[in-house]
């Protein structure tokens, strides 16, 4: 840490910062930690965001329950996860600060509007006297600030507004002060407002005095003594953007689309925390993208099959309980062989479950949840900005191989943040699609005829003969079909084959995906930690922080559940000790050691948040220990970089 | 906040506009090019037979290209009908061929698609789909296929089964209300309702011509004999000598009767909206309803699918409500083709290159 003086008050330099907005649903803390990421995300910083908001959408004012919070981990090195614990909290009310107290490290910095402290606002969350009077913080830095009545006394002189009007600007003053702490250019921001309020002249104004308002209190106070600087990252050139998952992959598709030169059809059922997918496509008309918000889950799957059917890439975006309604029409896409992407963005269950927070607990339902043999290839992103990338993925499988493919994200993914790389559209893989346009074989008379079901020798997929083509008419359906010819067929032999032809078709998917990648820069380590979908960011910086300390560990991560890459089964075998951490009970494990007979050890947890780092290092450190290597030094809790 | 769509008017325009049709010099389809080479394996006697008839002799007539005809299904008897047309056909999953249907239809204006459903399929386990489809106004042609009996599933009652239905599955008789099938339309805000019988191939098949022609989602209720399961269901209003007295043609400006000349009724209206059947002579004077297919407000059509009983005293067949309303697929589609003519055409790899920078973007060097 270097230390310069400017002006009246000092700078300090950091390398990283984890900072934590929490108030009331209704305070507009998303939208407050939204702008600060791009603010950092401007000055070049690598960083990563984790929302964390109540499925209701205004919970009773400033009760535990209503609480939502948006934490921003950003650093001058590559960042990996979104920070285990926050450096700064910034407490909108008692609540706020009740309900993120215990991820506080003592030390950390408080700000807290003091506004909100009545005594009518500590009783709704139990606090018998003011924590912030009583003694109770005084293990932190706490900066009390009225950051309500500066507001308001701030915005005087808009005589339109009412006082809740003016009220509702205190994040804007939150922001400017938070911009002036992390010495962060607002410029973004009053262009963000300008637009956002640009038909509300007194609003937009009195969003801006917040904004400056709160920048000139970091500036004037006494109580805020010094301001901080993190330099940029040191990135790998290219132009970048701040993206989430769910923006992430509705790109994708779209991209996906254009790449395979045929339309995208979303049929979808809005559900939490996938609808904003559908809310991305809605937009994306101009691409030649159709959305359909059907009457139900079912229906949005049948619409995007029967587009598929048509020639179009059919898509369905949801979250678990919707792939439980729609399994029965992916059981029909294995038999009809059209493509198809349906896109899971998996929260907390069974049932309704968690709706807002995270979990990786339907892995086996997209592997087995349907009825009969019905094998359906799985890909899961391991980061917001790779949901794009595995969008493209989705596509090529689907449409090369003519099967439903699941895409499994979570609200991990979705709702969380991080700097992407933008690529070049033309270098993006060429999806082009081959519709069958003339007979493939021929009769017993010698005459040319089509057989829907004379499959591709290489992939095993089937043809692709959309409605329109002359000469082409068959019917398929979800009835078991005849080898080649796809008619109805009852022969036990005949279902047989079939049954293993579906299977050998999503196997052969194996021969494209390149192998199962092992980072081990020691090359000695004898633990292996495996990991799949959102838990790559947790798994790296943990293995870096063990590192750190001395001791080696191998990490993997798998991008396709289903066909594992050919190698994975070597992989896990070449090491003493496999551990697998999972946001479920283990549901990867289970297949691990089905599949490949390898004891693994299953790291589980289900609290619908991701692993933080300090979890993760400590597994790592219990099994190294155990697998006979030394026992290294308490790892250190930061994901950041060697020196 | 609602929008101005800003959609041209669409007037009316065929049911079949949009898919290629034969050049005018080229040979005419036969009923044997519909045909596919698959064996029909429904009953002997079932009603479908007479009904795939119909449909096979009815579609050359059409003059589409047969490549640019859909067939879609879900379960049941019914169901398998794609089979054994030669033109494209999916036999889906039990209830959801609107859906799919609907998928298709959106996505490919130059299809004529067409869906095949039963009143179990479309009334039990695919209502939902079934009513969305009518208010959304697909242009699809729903053929609903009704024997008021599960068959399929070997003699279950149905959504359509009368009340006190001895069957498999209620031996003491059922205590289900059934549906009707026509009032239930016109509540989903069908445009274009119509009854029809399997044995009339002639009242049948001008009613094929009526949905196909129709623009959006034409439902097409077809009585249909299950002589298996429910066999005689609708034999008062085929025997000849019962059916004058009971089957309420309905002729689009004609008052609505019943029975033949010299013992003809005509239905009026009574006091507080009721209506009833006089005999000619004494409809003197009355308000007597005439038939109106193409009223906006749909309550006299419904009154009318009201007439229906279990004892099948008075059974209006033909169509109740042929309106004209946008259609969704054709709305779907104005808007992209809107989307994408503002933004100078189909999308480039520039387009999409500017589309994933979005409008915060940061170069490291």
């Amino acid at each position: 840490m270097t230390q310069t003086q400017s002006s009246s008050k000092s700078v300090k330099r950091l390398d990283r910062v984890v900072i934590r907005f929490a108030g009331d649903s209704g305070d507009g803390m998303q939208l407050t930690g939204d702008r600060f990421t791009s603010e950092t995300a401007a000055l070049g910083n690598d960083l990563s965001t984790l929302p964390n908001f109540p499925a209701e959408i205004r919970a009773p004012q400033g009760t535990l329950p209503g609480v939502s919070s948006f934490q921003l981990h950003f650093a001058d090195h590559d960042v990996l996860t979104p920070g285990d614990a926050p450096d700064v909290l910034v407490a909108m009310n008692p609540a706020a600060l009740k309900a993120n107290l215990r991820d506080l490290p003592r030390g950390a910095t408080i700000i807290a509007n003091t506004d909100e402290f009545s005594k009518r606002n500590l009783a709704k969350v139990g606090y018998d006297a003011n924590p912030l009077d009583d003694g109770s913080l005084e293990s932190w830095h706490v900066h009390p600030v009225a950051l309500t009545s500066i507001t308001v006394e701030a915005l005087a002189a808009f005589d339109t507004l009412s006082r809740k009007d003016k009220e509702r600007a205190k994040n804007m003053f939150a922001l400017g002060l938070l911009s002036w702490m992390y010495h962060r250019p607002t410029t973004g921001t009053e262009s963000f407002l300008e637009k956002k309020f640009g038909s509300k002249p007194d609003i937009l104004a009195a969003n801006l005095t917040a904004l400056r308002a709160g920048l000139n209190y970091g500036e004037t106070t006494e109580d805020f003594v010094v301001s901080y600087e993190i330099a940029p990252a040191k990135m790998a050139p290219g132009t970048y953007r701040n993206i989430t998952g769910n923006a992430a992959l509705a790109l994708g598709l779209v991209t996906a689309s254009h790449r395979a030169g045929i339309p995208l059809v979303l049929g979808s059922y809005p559900i939490t925390p996938a609808s904003d997918i559908l809310h991305t496509l809605s937009g994306l008309k101009r691409y030649g993208v159709t959305t359909l918000q059907a009457e139900d889950e079912i229906a949005g799957i049948g619409a995007a099959l029967g587009a598929s059917f048509g020639g179009a890439i059919g898509v369905t975006t949801t979250s678990g309980p919707g792939v439980a309604l729609k399994s029965e029409t992916i059981g029909l896409g294995v038999s009809l062989e059209l493509p198809l992407v349906i896109v899971d963005v998996q929260r907390g269950g069974p049932s309704t479950g968690l709706p807002t927070k995270t979990e990786q607990s339907d892995l086996l339902q997209a592997m087995f949840g349907r009825n009969g043999e019905s094998p359906v290839p799985i890909i899961a992103p391991k980061s917001p900005a790779d949901c794009f990338d595995a969008a493209i993925e989705a596509v090529r499988i689907a449409t090369t191989y003519r099967t439903p493919v699941f895409l499994l994200s979570d609200g991990y993914l979705a709702n969380g943040s991080e700097p992407w790389s933008i690529p070049a559209v033309a270098e993006l893989p060429d999806l082009t699609v081959e519709f069958a346009t003339e007979p493939n074989d021929t009769d017993d008379k010698g005459e040319p005829v089509f057989h829907p079901y004379l499959r591709d020798e290489k992939t095993l997929a089937r043809p692709w003969a959309v409605p329109g083509t002359p000469g082409l008419e068959h019917r398929i359906g979800g009835i078991e079909k005849a080898n080649i010819t796809g008619n109805i067929s009852y022969d036990p032999d005949n279902h047989d084959l079939m049954t293993r032809l579906r299977a050998a078709k999503v196997e052969r998917i194996a021969d494209t995906i390149g192998d199962l990648e092992v980072d081990d820069p020691s090359g000695e380590a004898s633990v292996l930690v495996l990991g799949w979908g959102s838990t790559y960011g947790p798994i790296a910086a943990a293995a870096r922080s063990v590192r750190n300390t001395g001791a080696t560990v191998a990490t993997a991560h798998l991008r396709h559940l289903n066909p594992f890459p050919a190698n994975t089964g070597e992989v896990l075998r070449r090491y003493d000790t496999v551990l697998v951490p999972e946001m479920n009970m283990g549901q990867l494990a289970m297949l691990l050691r089905a599949k490949f007979l390898v004891d693994v050890h299953s790291f589980t947890q289900v609290r619908g948040l991701p692993f933080t780092t300090v979890e993760l290092a400590d597994a790592i450190v219990s099994l190294t220990a155990a697998a006979g290597d030394e026992i290294p030094a308490e790892p250190v809790p930061t994901d950041r970089g060697t020196a | 906040m609602t929008t101005e769509l800003g959609m041209p008017s669409i007037g009316v325009r065929s049911g079949t506009a949009g898919v290629p049709r034969l050049a005018d010099d080229a040979a005419k389809q036969t009923k044997k090019e519909f045909t596919s080479d698959q064996e029909v394996r429904w009953c002997p006697g079932c009603g479908d037979y007479a009904i795939l008839a119909a449909v096979q002799g009815f579609l050359p007539e059409l003059g589409l290209k047969r490549e640019n005809t859909v067939f879609v299904s879900g379960i049941g008897c019914s169901s398998r009908f794609p089979y054994y047309l030669d033109t494209y056909g999916m036999h889906s999953i039990h209830g959801r061929a609107p859906a799919i249907a609907t998928g298709l239809a959106t996505s490919r204006p130059d299809l004529s698609v067409w869906v095949v459903t039963g009143d179990g399929d479309a009334l039990s386990i695919g209502g939902n789909h079934l009513i969305h489809a009518l208010r959304r106004n697909v242009n699809l042609t729903i053929l609903l296929f009704n024997n008021q009996i599960y068959g399929l599933t070997k003699g279950q009652y149905s959504p359509t089964s009368e009340v006190g239905k001895v069957t498999k599955s209620t031996p003491m008789g059922s205590v289900d209300h059934p549906f009707n099938p026509v009032s239930l339309a016109l509540g989903a805000e069908a445009s274009f309702v119509a009854r029809t019988t399997d044995t009339d191939r002639k009242h049948l098949t001008e009613i094929l011509r009526a949905a196909a022609e129709h623009r959006g989602t034409s439902l097409v209720e077809i009585y249909q004999n299950c002589p298996i399961f429910n066999d005689g269901a609708f034999d008062l209003i085929k025997d000849r000598s019962e059916q004058e007295a009971r089957i309420v043609h309905l002729a689009d400006g004609q008052p609505v009767g019943v029975g033949p000349e010299g013992d003809r009724q005509l239905l009026v209206r009574g006091a507080g909206g009721s209506m009833e059947f006089v005999p000619q002579a004494a409809a003197q004077g009355r308000d007597v309803v005439v038939h109106d297919a193409g009223a906006t407000d749909p309550t006299q059509a419904f009154a009318l699918s009201r007439l229906d009983s279990p004892q099948m005293t008075h059974v209006p067949m033909g169509i109740f409500r042929s309106v004209t309303r946008p259609t969704y697929d054709d709305l779907v589609r104005a808007q992209v083709d809107a989307a994408i003519d503002t933004a100078g055409g189909r999308p480039t790899d520039a387009d999409l290159d500017e589309l994933i920078h979005g409008r915060d973007t940061w170069t490291v060097a």
